[in-house]
């Protein structure tokens, strides 16, 4: 494999592990809070939809985010009021609100534009398009490091770029505010917390909503940035991806993101298998890269790679003492 | 809270849980411009007012029984199995095994070897997670997850690298031979004067139905169903009184794969007469609805199976013969499992006000 091509797998690896970092970050909020949820893949999958829909209308891809955080929040709202509200199961819930998103996404891009529950292409300013950062053009001709700026860390949309800096961001909230520190504990110890005067209800109910906000921005860039508008079950799995992400970094921020690279660098091998094919010289089932990231999960599951273990309250509604 | 009486908590429960699922739908479909009642006339037609309608109701049917009932022993013993998808799709890898490469004389052997191919693929591809869940402590909601998307991968290898006939462009496996061919329902005699014109629903549909006695037999009237159910309340309890966790755990998973890989013999061995990828196609996630709905007893889970493959085939007739797109069943096996599963405490907290509200009116006029 030459370099150039080392360049393209990575550059894809960018572009496929942004909507798993997205998704990743969101689950983190909630799980540290003590919510379980499985229903990542549901929220970006209506905020795709919200998304690419009101792109095409407004032909402005902002916008389109916008509704697609909406979109997402009002799933996110649901998964709250059930599990937090209501003490409802949160998995049952989780599950529930996939397949709530999956039917109701398909009707509603039907009803507004009857071409098989997709959302027409867009194009232009409805959609993220590639940035050049500066000096790429500069430095693109500079031997190794010039060209891996150039074609891979320049060129993305503005969305790969805010979700890396919301990686920091996360870090910086969890382990150095007030807010974090609550958040952690609540998610371990949710007595403790309510002991010293602070809400459950609240602090998980904003956990809740961060997931649901970086959802749809994970679904926004699915529509609206990787591809050119919604089509049905777009997002193939990328929620139960992130989940597993999310477990292999033991639900820290740095270390998601650098399984979420991972991950997404799986995805770009898986398209290319003739680049796999060269390099181990022997031809892999397309289908076991794919499943790659789940065989190790299950491993890490298992802790045979280090072990994972979730916030101890996490699942589990909180019954105040009366 | 108060306690609701025992007829509303086994019937009243799900049926206002069925009804707000009910009216959110329709609140859906009005605001898709379309008619609900249109749709549900449309549904109840080709469904259940002819014989031709009750063929495919019941072969739908006969798969949500058999993941239905799945995932209820999985519940029993306090385990969500949410990988009854995969272990659906490996139990067709096991018929495939079982039918394809020896000659069964007739379709009654054929359909044994199938059934223990089946099992034991479904109970295989649940033991994983069972024994993680056991010995590891891996959380078994999350690894049946992961598996289903294994087991899908390893789906399409087998099916486009190993088991494609040579020169075939589809990846699916060759078709059984006839000799495998299980009788339709209206193949069979007596029920082919019912059933005229050729329908889905095959023999299974009773297996289906023994199945169900038979989990009932196995969690209510046997030595290890007590222990199953006993440690799916309270684990420590269970521990205490001398049942071993991982012997529990990892018969109550096998049991479960393999009632989830069994729902194979109806779609794959009595259906499609081959296996075809995404073979399960979604039967596998409806056992959690029909589950919940059955309020995991096998007489419910019958009945909501016949719920859900009543909503399967009106869905199905609703993408022929309505703009309301097939996808609304999907929207209403959401609304079901969220109200059933995740909403009961809000039902039941309902209800429970509803009561009191009667009960003082009681005690006034006395």
């Amino acid at each position: 494999m030459d370099y150039s091509t080392l360049l393209q797998i990575l550059d894809s690896t960018l572009r496929l592990a942004t909507p798993l970092l997205l998704a990743c970050l969101a689950g983190l909020y909630s799980e540290r809070s003590g919510v379980f949820d499985i229903g990542l893949e549901g929220k970006m999958l209506v905020a795709a939809m919200c998304a690419g829909a009101v792109a095409f209308y407004t032909g402005s891809a902002w916008v389109g985010a916008l509704a697609g955080i909406a979109g997402s929040l009002a799933f996110a709202l649901i998964h709250g009021i059930t599990s937090i509200t209501f003490r409802g199961n949160q998995l049952i819930a989780g599950v529930a609100l996939n397949f709530l998103a999956s039917g109701l996404t398909v009707l509603v891009a039907q009803f507004l534009f009857g071409q098989g529950g997709r959302t027409p292409p867009l194009e232009g300013a409805a959609r993220f398009n590639p940035i050049t950062l500066p000096f790429a053009d500069a430095v693109k001709d500079v031997p190794v490091i010039g060209t891996l700026y150039a074609e891979v860390i320049s060129g993305h949309s503005i969305l790969v770029y805010l979700a890396f800096a919301i990686v920091a961001l996360t870090w910086w909230i969890l382990y150095r505010t007030r807010y974090g520190l609550r958040l952690r504990a609540v998610g371990e110890n949710p007595a403790a917390v309510d002991t010293a005067g602070v809400s459950v209800v609240g602090l998980r109910f904003s956990a809740v909503m961060i997931t649901g906000v970086l959802c749809g921005l994970a679904g926004a860039y699915m529509a609206t940035a990787l591809q050119a508008g919604f089509g049905k079950e777009m997002t193939a799995g990328r929620g139960y991806i992130a989940l597993a992400a999310l477990i292999f970094a033991k639900w820290r921020p740095v270390a998601a993101m650098w399984a979420c690279l991972l991950f997404g660098f799986f995805q770009a091998l898986a398209l290319r298998p003739d680049v796999v094919q060269a390099v181990v010289q022997v031809k892999v089932p397309v289908p076991f890269l794919d499943a790659l990231p789940y065989i190790l999960t299950v491993l890490v599951l298992a802790g045979f790679v280090g072990k994972a273990i979730p916030p101890r309250a996490g699942g589990e509604p909180y019954v105040k003492e009366r | 809270m108060d306690r609701l009486p025992r007829w509303a908590d086994v019937a009243l429960v799900p049926f206002v849980s069925l009804l707000l699922a009910a009216i959110i739908s329709a609140l859906v479909i009005i605001a898709i411009g379309q008619d609900p009642w249109e749709a549900i006339t449309v549904m109840v037609q080709g469904s259940v007012m002819n014989a031709y309608g009750w063929g495919y109701t019941l072969y739908y049917a006969t798969s949500f029984i058999f993941t239905g009932l799945a995932v209820t022993v999985a519940f029993h013993a306090g385990l969500f199995n949410i990988g009854g998808e995969g272990q659906a799709q490996l139990g067709g890898l096991g018929v495939a095994m079982a039918v394809l490469f020896i000659p069964w004389p007739h379709w009654t052997i054929a359909l044994l070897a199938a059934s223990i191919g089946a099992a034991l693929f479904g109970a295989a591809w649940a033991a994983i997670p069972a024994y993680l869940q056991a010995k590891r402590g891996s959380h078994i909601v999350i690894t049946t997850i992961m598996f289903n998307y294994i087991a899908a991968s390893l789906m399409i290898f087998m099916l486009v690298d190993v088991l494609r006939p040579p020169g075939k462009m589809d990846p699916t496996t060759a078709n059984f031979p006839p000799e495998a061919h299980l009788p339709s329902l209206n193949e069979i005699p007596g029920l082919n004067l019912i059933f005229t014109s050729g329908v889905p629903a095959n023999v299974t549909f009773f297996i289906a139905l023994a199945m169900a006695v038979v989990v009932w037999a196995l969690l209510w009237r046997t030595r290890l169903g007590y222990q199953i159910r006993a440690f799916g309340k309270s684990e420590p309890a269970a521990r205490y009184a001398g049942i071993n966790p991982t012997r529990i755990i990892m018969i109550a998973m096998l049991i479960s794969g393999g009632l989830a890989g069994l729902m194979a013999i109806n779609n794959v061995m009595g259906e499609a007469e081959r296996l075809l990828g995404n073979s399960a196609s979604g039967a596998g996630f409806i056992g959690i609805a029909v589950a919940l709905m059955g309020r995991n007893h096998p007489v419910g889970v019958v009945l909501a199976a016949l719920l859900f493959g009543f909503l399967f085939q009106g869905g199905a007739e609703l993408g022929l013969w309505t703009k309301i797109p097939i996808e609304l069943r999907t929207v209403v096996q959401g609304l079901v499992i969220l109200f059933t599963g995740a909403l009961d405490v809000m039902v039941r907290m309902l209800l429970v006000r509803i009561f009191a509200v009667f009960r003082g009116r009681k005690l006034e006029a006395a």
